[in-house]
């Protein structure tokens, strides 16, 4: 095992690319992402990858369609407004079942609105973002190791089951530096890819698309998709649980909210409070039915993000019915201190 | 006996959905046969975009790849990258090029990508109705320019194969048509020559098509092919644009 390196999260997870066997990114500039195309120019070269600069993130998007329907991997990263505009890419490579990363380092919105950490593209990212009925793989790391390490998940999630995977991270896990083990843990799945497009010499010619015209295609297709993230589902969700074995109540959060709520329940258990955390990775699939069953014990929830309120509502529907909800959002760059936390959790548990 | 005609093997023998009158099959066909022909059917990707070209994978047997509207030139940037060793072709229609994917089209060819682009230009939208292109003529009528195309509210039609030759990065932009037999057939050597240029490493080419709707130009399609003749070419004018003899901007 090599040692570990004091790392910025971006680095970590541009690195993690390129160990996952990404050899092309396409993308276009945006704070606060850059060190990952800055990362990538540098070093694909070096392992005989190619980077374009594209001319927009619609352009990003479609070379990233282009360079994985050919079978390699294949990466883009943005931040808000960059992302808007992939989502018609992003939905055909859902419809299309091609894979690739989008990496969103998130920053606050509407609009242009603001590069500090912000958590307020769930939604889109989680809940589908572009057109039609179609999910993607969203994985949600909390430090610089995650950004490592869920990277190469994202490429292995995403060839496995032929659908876009997302990173969402806020500016802070992207910006901040932690030490760092840049070498997986496993060796790095690969998948074979029947369905590639590298010219029908000798088999029969392979089509990639997305367009479903013939009576009930379309009801079919979308039915078998729809499997697919029922499997996606059952098979792969991850999550981590702080605290919870005799937890009074139960924080659930991701990404930096997560750790600053770690803090929090850590200040309150000298006091003799029981508070725990429950923190999924996996954003989709959502950790549901874990949720549910510490739920069955754990009453008390407080769902904390720093938006107003967009993993809210995947958590109430996965808890018991007669769980107790409170929610505290700091949205458009607010970020919350260890003690606003501690508050909110006090709160809850008088409620 | 001298064989001067034959059915090409890289067209699928199946019936198309172009309507009566439009020469955009002609085009499907002499692909085909360039592709035969370079001896490159098993080796290539075709990359439609959106429009009447969409169903591009039903009529050759090759590997295809359906991008979205305007954005197939971004796409075969990313498979050639990928593949340097596969011919690539993005297929477009004018909308599909000159309206909502000129970032695509000039970026791709400014950088040289070593693809080649097929764009029918057939001077409307044909796929959605026959609405107003970028392409459209002046004073042509159609559902969305219906007292006419007038320069001082829709603008002037783009010439897409003059403009793409300006930028360093292209190796070959030309225009050619598809009404007479003879237009026909140096659309074919033109066609060929643009996946000669790809095969050979020379960057980026284009061969715009001039072609007939006579659905939505609503004449008839022996009246249509005069259109071409008669107000197309004048303002589009067939020929060679640019035309690369060494790898000089390596
Ligand atoms: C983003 C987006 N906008 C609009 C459309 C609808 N649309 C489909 S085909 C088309 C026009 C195609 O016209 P053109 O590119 O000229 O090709 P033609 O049909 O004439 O061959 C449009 C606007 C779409 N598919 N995607």
């Amino acid at each position: 095992m090599s040692e570990k390196k004091l790392t910025k999260g971006n680095i970590a997870l541009a690195e993690g690319a390129i160990q996952a066997g990404c050899r092309f990114y396409f993308g276009y500039p945006i704070t606060p992402q850059n060190d990952i195309p800055e990362y990538l120019a540098m070093n694909l070269p070096k392992v005989g990858g190619t980077f374009v600069p594209a001319e927009s993130e619609i352009a990003s998007i479609n070379m990233v369609m282009g360079a994985s329907a050919s079978g390699v991997r294949a990466m883009t990263s943005s931040s808000g407004p960059g992302i808007s505009l992939m989502q018609e890419g992003i939905s055909y490579m859902a419809g299309s079942e091609i894979p690739g990363v989008i990496v969103n380092i998130m920053r606050c919105g509407p609009g242009l609105g603001g590069i500090d950490p912000t958590q307020g593209d769930y939604s889109q990212a989680v809940h589908g973002g572009g057109h039609g009925d179609y999910r993607n793989i969203v994985l949600a790391p909390a430090s610089v190791q995650e950004m490592f390490d869920l990277t190469i998940k994202a490429f292995e999630l995403s060839d496995k089951y032929r659908n876009p995977s997302m990173i969402i991270a806020d500016a802070m896990i992207g910006q901040f530096q932690e030490a760092c083990r840049l070498e997986p843990d496993h060796t790095v799945e690969v998948f074979e890819k029947p369905w590639s497009l590298t010219g029908a010499q000798g088999r029969s010619p392979q089509i990639l698309k997305s367009l479903f015209l013939g009576p009930g295609e379309q009801e079919t297709h979308n039915r078998d998709l729809q499997k697919k993230y029922r499997e996606i589902e059952e098979k792969e969700t991850i999550a981590e649980s702080f605290m919870l074995d005799d937890a009074e109540i139960m924080v659930v959060a991701f990404g930096t909210p997560s750790r600053i709520s770690k803090t929090a329940i850590r200040y309150l258990r000298e006091d003799g409070v029981k508070a725990g955390l429950f923190r999924p990775v996996t954003l989709f699939p959502f950790p549901q039915s874990e949720l549910h069953d510490y739920s069955d014990k754990i009453k008390k929830i407080l769902v904390v993000e720093m938006n107003t309120g967009q993993m809210l509502n995947d958590v109430k529907v996965s808890l018991c019915k007669d769980a107790e909800v409170s929610f505290y959002g700091r949205p458009g760059g607010g970020i919350p201190y260890p003690n606003e936390i501690a508050e909110e959790i006090l709160k809850a548990l008088k409620k | 006996m001298n064989r001067v005609f034959a059915y090409p093997k890289s067209l699928n023998r199946v019936q198309t959905h172009f309507c009566p009158g439009c020469t955009h099959g002609i085009a499907h066909r002499l692909v085909a046969e360039a592709l035969d022909e370079l001896n490159i059917t098993g080796n290539t990707i075709g990359i439609p975009g959106v429009g009447c070209c969409v169903f591009l994978y039903k009529y050759f047997p090759i590997d295809v790849l359906e991008a979205p509207h305007g954005r197939a030139p971004a796409c075969a940037t990313g498979m050639k990258r990928a593949r340097p060793e596969k011919i690539i072709f993005a297929y477009q229609g004018d909308g599909d090029m000159a309206a909502i994917g000129t970032s695509e089209i000039i970026h791709a060819a400014n950088r040289g990508e070593n693809i080649t682009v097929f764009f029918i230009n057939n001077s409307v939208y044909g796929m959605t109705g026959g609405q107003m292109a970028p392409t459209t003529l002046l004073g042509q009528q159609t559902t969305t320019s219906p007292y006419g195309r007038d320069f001082k509210n829709e603008g002037y039609p783009i010439r897409m194969a003059e403009m793409l030759a300006t930028l360093e990065g292209v190796a070959y932009s030309a225009r050619v048509a598809l009404h007479t037999p003879k237009h026909v057939n140096r659309a074919s050597r033109t066609i060929k020559k643009a996946f000669e240029m790809q095969m050979n490493d020379m960057g980026f080419s284009i061969v715009e098509m001039l072609s007939t709707c006579s659905t939505n130009w609503r004449v008839s399609p022996t009246e249509a092919l005069d259109v071409v003749e008669n107000e197309m070419i004048p303002y589009f004018p067939l020929g060679t644009f640019k035309e690369r003899t060494g790898k000089d901007f390596l």
